[in-house]
């Protein structure tokens, strides 16, 4: 067996695309919460981030391929962690020694993939199409009223905030359990464990901050 | 004490097994839970019925003999114990007890409550140990200056006593607690430095050959562990694997 197919090695490859993807939703959150302050900063922001070339061509197909690998690595992992125990206990008290969120990785990553794939319809793929099949001419301004049309729908904002609301239970566990992972468990790792977990709650009810805040403060059709 | 049992029969590896009911009384807060399953064994043996199988040895916490999954958890109720130190007095009179072995594919039921746990001997012989002459030449270990912080560390994962509870309590069965402990108490040490690539490379290989599961960093494996062995050797033993792979 490899070195890159044992145990080790796939947990610290989950390890590190959770970072990458921790990192990647840090940024978004900064881009889509300026939607709330300054409109324009948004537009301006969102308007390089869809037209600059090394974002569009290297950055996007990186972080697209770190989304699959995290979750096809993540199914992989638990198909083979259910093998490992063919006969359940008939009496598992996992909450005495462990926390839901740890235990619950799948759910809550399941959860976060079905809101992927609607996230992907809502605004990735209209993104494709205006850009590179139909090939509207760009305007900068665009951004700000597409995104507030989005959150509209009450019902897009509910399921939005359930997806974000897993989201913190994934981060919860996953952003500290990264760092042990890849073999970071020292004095500082207290401290860097209150970070992820502040880090864990705030960004994602950040997010449902701001789809609360658009759906709320609608722009005249 | 009255209680009612709900233990686990098998009657060999192959069988398929059940949790059949047993009613006991006379049970004295005192007794140790092995002690109660002695008076339970003697009972059926008197009625000429088959006596649970269990494993035990040693009864006083150092063997890592004794097993058991009670009421949900390795070892019982109770931290920092094995089964052979959990007490009937940490049970109510009336309570049921619910007892299974151990369950992992790498630890196969060999009778009722009794389990193979010989994939951890496999894998401490695959680098679980130093190499030194003991032709009568061998140099004494405490000549070597250690420090205090690395000593005690060391000596915190050699308690490992290897009775499986990490694998027991782990939702994926993942024996990465064990392993760790074993590959940390020499990697501290200037005398398991000389073979710390191979060791952990190699000890690693045998624990996915057994069919444990992976580690998803739970830390259910630390609240269970009857010796308190630290999550702090299994990042430990990721990064003497890191850097062994990378080394080549």
């Amino acid at each position: 067996m490899g070195f890159i197919s044992t145990s080790i090695a796939r947990k610290v490859a989950m390890a590190l695309s959770g970072l990458f993807l921790v990192f990647f939703l840090g940024q978004h959150f900064v881009i889509n919460i300026s939607s709330v302050i300054d409109p324009d900063t948004f537009n301006s922001w969102s308007h390089f981030m869809g037209t600059n070339g090394l974002v569009q061509f290297l950055l996007q197909p990186v972080l697209i391929f770190g989304v699959i690998f995290h979750f096809i690595m993540g199914f992989i992992l638990e198909y083979q962690n259910r093998k490992a125990r063919a006969i359940n206990y008939k009496s598992f008290k996992g909450n005495n020694n462990s926390s839901w969120a740890s235990r619950n990785m799948l759910i809550s990553g399941v959860v976060i993939l079905a809101f992927l794939g609607l996230h992907f319809y809502d605004f990735w793929v209209p993104e494709i199409v205006h850009k590179y099949i139909e090939s509207h001419p760009e305007d900068p301004s665009r951004y700000f009223p597409e995104l507030v049309h989005k959150f509209e729908s009450p019902v897009r904002v509910g399921l939005y905030a359930l997806a974000f609301i897993l989201l913190i239970f994934h981060l919860w566990h996953g952003f500290s359990s990264s760092f042990q992972s890849v073999g970071f468990n020292n004095k500082y790792s207290r401290a860097l464990k209150g970070f992820t977990r502040l880090y864990a709650v705030l960004i994602p009810l950040g997010f449902v901050f701001i789809a609360l805040y658009h759906h709320f403060n609608q722009l005249p059709h | 004490m009255k209680l009612t049992l709900k233990i686990w029969r098998q009657k060999n590896a192959t069988a398929k097994g059940s949790i059949q009911t047993y009613p006991i009384d006379g049970i004295d807060g005192d007794m140790s839970f092995l002690e109660m399953l002695d008076v339970l064994n003697t009972q059926l043996i008197n009625k000429g019925e088959e006596p649970v199988v269990f494993d035990h040895d040693c009864r006083e916490g150092i063997c890592g003999t004794c097993s058991l999954q009670i009421n949900g958890e390795p070892h019982g109720p109770d931290r920092l114990i094995t089964t052979c130190q959990l007490h009937m007095r940490k049970f109510n009179d009336g309570d049921t007890i619910v007892i299974e072995p151990f369950r992992a594919k790498a630890f196969p039921v060999i009778k009722d409550l009794m389990v193979d746990r010989s994939s951890f001997d496999r894998i401490q012989q695959a680098g679980g140990y130093i190499s030194v002459n003991t032709s009568g030449n061998t140099i004494d270990a405490n000549a070597i200056p250690i420090e205090k912080d690395d000593a005690d560390a060391s000596f915190n994962a050699a308690a490992c006593i290897g009775c499986g509870a990490c694998v027991a309590a782990c939702k994926n069965a993942s024996a990465m607690l064990f392993t760790a402990a074993k590959v940390s108490q020499f990697a501290l040490l200037p005398q398991g430095r000389v073979e710390a690539s191979r060791r952990v490379l190699n000890m690693v290989e045998q624990m996915d050959k057994e069919g444990f599961g992976n580690c998803t960093n739970t830390g259910a494996c630390e609240v269970e562990c009857p010796k308190g062995i630290s999550l702090e050797n299994i990042a430990r033993m990721n990064r003497e694997y890191l850097s062994a792979g990378l080394k080549g």
